[in-house]
């Protein structure tokens, strides 16, 4: 049973375009890529667009079907009413390179910039030992068929270009969790390079991307979310954070051991001068007693010209340290201004 | 000439991105070489994202009974005997190894009790073998694949500075022609690699790699057909890159035929519905309403089967009692029914007959057994088979045939600097190919190409071979034709009159008159294909890119008529209606395809001679079936004679 009906497709390349008026026949059972496919052999026959397997597994005919992103493949004429005007854009969030097909090599650049599987060391090929229950968290990511459609609808690129540097989007959010909870990858530090490197915290869990994903991953509540709290939990709960000052942990040297800021001023004289005992000519070489004074730690004067008075608008955790928050404690003894007690005998 | 051509240099250059490609590239850029891979459609969308059911590795994860041997024994009992018998021992052999190296690249497959990988059973395998990640381990083997070519690169980017210093992927590039070394002559086993050119689909842009090797690894040939699971890249580029280059094809008669995958509606066209929907009580009927298996039950199997509907009926519940419904006939004798009742008119207007659950089962019945069917077909046709018989009929999903390799190292027999893995190859799987036996293929061969490929040019020394000017202008001419030409046919229209043809005439029952038939039809087609016609202009034009694949298709197509034609009987994926028997003296022969000032030419080489060991493999009874008396007795004496050292 084949009926006439109206589509309009976008046409042109990146010097412009517009949407182009077809009536085209239509059959029953037939999806939007059936219908692009039967333009392309009887009216326009160089109408470009992209697909492969015509099944929803390659993740390669996405395109914008009135404006939601989509797989062409995976959407049937059945769900639009019989006599709707159907629409189909190329993916907005790339840019067009002709009519349907769009550069979307954006995706492959983040791809290349994420730190790949570490393979563990002491295991030969063949030693591998993991549990069904273990691998199935990142099975679940590993699902995804690149189809860019989460990267399309996601706020933070869709129509702003200026993020692309420095946000990677829910694939490869997705990429890293998954990384994260392989049992086996020997790099530890996913979840912080998803904070500091893919710009983690730009998403605001909206919860788009789940929604267009083909293959129901749950990217927003099973990636996105876990690693965020884990984030959190790593640089800003205030225990944490101090059972880290307190508590100097392996691999995390290279924080503690940076040389204190420059100070201002210097110390007063009343705590520095624990007067030296009689008797004792000399002091130890090894103390500073010019220790730099921390800066102290003062919020920015915002731009409504008043001082932001609680968590939510302070840029840090916690009440700001009368030491400066860059002062970690205990401070090294080396670089205190103290001179141990020692007795004459 | 006045087109531009950009020129790249490497030292090895992989045409196809699936799982056979990659794996040879990475292998190639491990052993040092400068490496392109050329992808026809985006990084990671080959067609190898489609196979579901694993990869057959004989690791003995689930049976410790299950070694090499028993894999080796079942690829060539699925074969039919006509395997390269070399290249399916190398690939029993190597597939654990080519699996366990994927986890270190970061693979999840599923997982046994004990934490090893989870095998599964699969037709024709004698224990559970497959490694797999649910129903989508063809997925997890490209992206895999795929990550692993990231690692090389971004190990890359540290020393050099650049992601593409030593392995680029070229996605969205097609090849249309190989370039030879003038120093040889095509065709007269002189020939030499010297590069490949294609064009960028996206710019429209020429390309000239110049490279003194170069891997084919383009999968298969189902685009020309109209029934296919084959994705649209399946036009046997690399086939054709490789007659026209001077290679040769072998058994390309052989193509595997699934009797029953969906016809219509379009966008559920080629899928597969699996077998046991007939063993659970579905049953095919023609466009008249008649249940016509009933009329084709051969007489050996006559005692056997049902003879009425209500006896058929009856063993569903009581097949203790009853004889079995027709319906379950060997897959063979179904699609010849099936083939029989489409030709005589009493098929549907796409070619298929209808098979219904719907009256034979009630819904919630349906829905329990075959979850994943009813769920694809809801999802994506809005076919609903509780309430309406699904239209199927002969689908093309794989071909056995290709270019014919030397089994240890996948180099070409006649050019040098030529290599072939994965689909795109010839002999591994004989006749017919085992389930799970391509995705573990790919990963065998693919290394080996690579490996082999890097071998040789480190073999060559300093004379590099030269493309000459002549050959690229040559080669930019053809490829511009299409646009160039006004007033000629859409190459849409030539295209699906040759998936017509190939559907019709050279399917999945063949017969000599039809055969005949479709030569003289795809002659036609060629002339006509010549004078296509592509509108627009070079970029991203998808009608330029066919009018182009059109002129493979056509050669590869020629090829399996051809070979059809001459080879006088049914074995594997290979069926004559007039020849129905296995005949031992066809056994020993494989049909060879060459391409000789643009004349395809047949001839016939015999296969190579299995090993006394791996003879001893089987049981002598079955080498009975298979072997002519002659080449019997000799089997004998060799497993003697081994007996006695």
């Amino acid at each position: 049973m084949s009926t006439l009906r109206h589509f309009k497709v976008w046409r042109g390349d990146e010097g412009g375009g517009q949407l182009e008026d077809f009536k085209v026949e239509v059959n029953e059972g037939e999806v939007v890529l059936d219908v692009i496919h039967r333009l392309q052999a009887t009216q326009t026959p160089d109408l470009a667009v992209r697909w492969n397997c015509k099944a929803g597994k390659c993740g390669s005919c996405s395109m914008e079907i009135n404006g939601v992103p989509q797989l062409g493949c995976m959407t049937r004429m059945s769900t639009f009413a019989p006599d709707e005007t159907v629409s189909v854009t190329p993916l907005r969030a790339f840019p067009v390179i002709r009519d349907l097909v769009t550069d979307v090599s954006y995706n492959y650049e983040k791809a290349r910039e994420l730190p790949a599987f570490a393979p563990p060391e002491g295991l030969a090929p063949g030693q591998y030992r993991m549990r069904q229950v273990d691998v199935e968290r990142s099975q679940e990511f590993r699902k995804c068929i690149e189809c860019f459609l989460c990267q399309d609808t996601c706020h933070v690129l869709r129509d702003h270009e200026e993020n692309k540097p420095v946000f990677a989007g829910p694939r490869f959010f997705i990429r890293a969790a998954e990384l994260d909870m392989h049992p086996l990858d020997a790099k530890t530090d996913r979840k912080n390079y998803a904070h500091e490197e893919q710009g983690l915290g730009y998403c605001n869990i909206t919860k788009c991307c789940t929604e267009v994903c083909p293959e129901h991953i749950k990217i927003t509540d099973n990636a996105i979310i876990p690693m965020k709290e884990r984030v959190v939990d790593n640089t800003y709960d205030p225990l944490v954070w101090l059972g880290r000052k307190i508590f100097r942990r392996e691999g995390m040297a290279a924080q503690v051991s940076a040389p204190p800021p420059p100070g201002v001023g210097h110390p007063t004289p009343s705590r520095v001068a624990s007067p030296p005992r009689l008797g004792v000519l000399a002091l130890p070489a090894d103390v500073v007693w010019h220790r730099p004074e921390p800066a102290s730690q003062a919020a920015e004067v915002g731009a409504d010209g008043k001082l932001p008075i609680t968590e939510v608008t302070f840029d840090r955790a916690g009440a700001a340290s009368p030491f400066g928050d860059s002062v970690a404690f205990p401070l090294p003894p080396d670089s205190l201004t103290y001179q141990h007690p020692t007795t004459e005998d | 000439m006045t087109e531009h051509v950009h020129r790249y240099g490497y030292d090895v250059v992989v045409i196809g991105a699936g799982g056979a490609g990659l794996r040879a590239a990475i292998e190639a850029r491990l052993a040092g070489k400068k490496t392109a891979v050329i992808s026809k459609s985006l990084f990671g969308k080959a067609h190898t994202v489609m196979a579901e059911g694993g990869a057959a590795a004989a690791m003995g994860n689930v049976n410790s009974k299950d070694n090499w041997m028993v894999h080796f024994r079942d690829t060539m009992r699925g074969g039919k005997f006509l395997n390269n018998f070399r290249m399916a021992e190398l690939h029993a052999r190597e597939a654990p190894d080519r699996i366990w190296e994927l986890e270190t690249y970061g693979a999840l497959f599923d997982r046994t009790k004990d934490g090893k990988i989870s095998q599964r059973n699969f037709g024709g395998h004698e224990y559970p073998r497959l490694a797999h990640v649910g129903d989508r381990t063809g997925l997890e083997l490209i992206r895999t694949l795929q990550q692993k070519i990231v690692s090389l690169q971004q190990a890359d980017h540290e020393v050099y500075g650049d992601y593409d210093a030593r392995l680029r992927v070229f996605d969205e590039c097609t090849i249309t022609e190989l370039m030879l070394d003038r120093a040889g002559k095509p065709g007269e086993g002189g020939g030499r690699i010297a590069g490949a050119f294609g064009y960028n689909r996206e710019s429209g842009e020429f390309l000239l790699f110049e490279t003194p090797t170069v891997v084919l690894a383009t999968g298969g040939v189902g685009k020309s057909y109209k029934v296919t699971s084959n994705s649209w890249e399946y036009t046997g580029d690399g086939h054709a890159l490789a007659l026209r280059a001077g290679a040769t094809l072998i058994n390309m008669e052989f193509l595997q035929f699934h009797p029953t995958g969906m016809v219509w509606p379009p966008s559920v066209k080629g899928i597969l519905v699996t077998e046991s929907v007939r063993g659970d009580g579905g049953v095919l009927r023609n466009t008249k309403g008649v249940r016509f298996m009933f009329d084709y039950v051969p007489d050996v199997f006559r005692t056997q089967y049902a003879e009425t509907e209500a006896e058929a009926d009856r063993w569903y519940t009581d097949p203790d009692n009853n004889r079995r419904p027709p319906e379950l006939l060997p897959r063979d004798e179904v699609a010849r029914a099936i083939n029989a009742e489409v030709k005589a008119g009493r098929g549907t207007e796409a070619g298929g007959v209808y098979l219904d659950v719907s009256t034979r089962m009630k819904p919630e019945v349906i829905t329990k057994r075959l979850p994943s069917m009813y769920h694809q077909f809801k999802e994506l046709a809005d076919v609903d088979i509780t309430a309406q018989p699904m239209e199927v009929g002969p689908t093309c999903h794989y071909v056995m045939g290709g270019v014919e390799v030397d089994a240890d190292t996948a180099a070409t027999t006649v050019v040098r600097g030529l290599f072939a893995a994965g689909e795109v190859s010839g002999g591994m799987h004989g006749s017919n190919r085992l389930g799970g036996n391509s995705l573990s293929d790919l990963l065998v061969f693919g290394k080996r190409a690579g490996e082999y490929a890097a071998q040789y040019l480190d073999d060559l020394g300093g004379t590099a071979p030269e493309v000459a000017r002549a050959d690229v202008d040559a080669a930019v001419r053809t490829a511009l034709t299409p646009l160039q030409h006004s007033g000629g046919e859409n190459p849409y229209a030539v295209w699906h009159e040759l998936q017509q043809v190939m559907q019709d005439l050279v399917g999945i029952i063949r017969r000599r008159q039809e055969l005949e038939d479709s030569l003289k039809r795809l002659a036609d087609l060629k002339e006509r294909a010549a004078n296509v016609t592509a509108t627009g202009g070079r970029r991203y034009n998808p009608g330029w890119h066919l009018a182009l694949d059109l002129r493979n298709m056509l050669v590869v197509s020629e090829c399996t008529a051809r070979a059809a034609l001459e080879r006088e009987e049914s074995r594997g994926g290979h069926t004559r209606e007039d020849f129905p028997k296995m005949d031992p003296t066809w056994r020993k022969v494989n049909l060879v395809c060459s391409l000789i000032n643009g004349e395809l030419k047949l001839t016939t080489q015999p296969l190579p001679r299995m090993r006394p060991e791996l003879l001893a493999l089987f049981d002598r009874t079955e080498l009975a079936k298979y072997l002519t008396e002659e080449e019997l007795a000799d089997a004998d004496a060799m497993v003697a004679g081994r007996g006695d050292t």
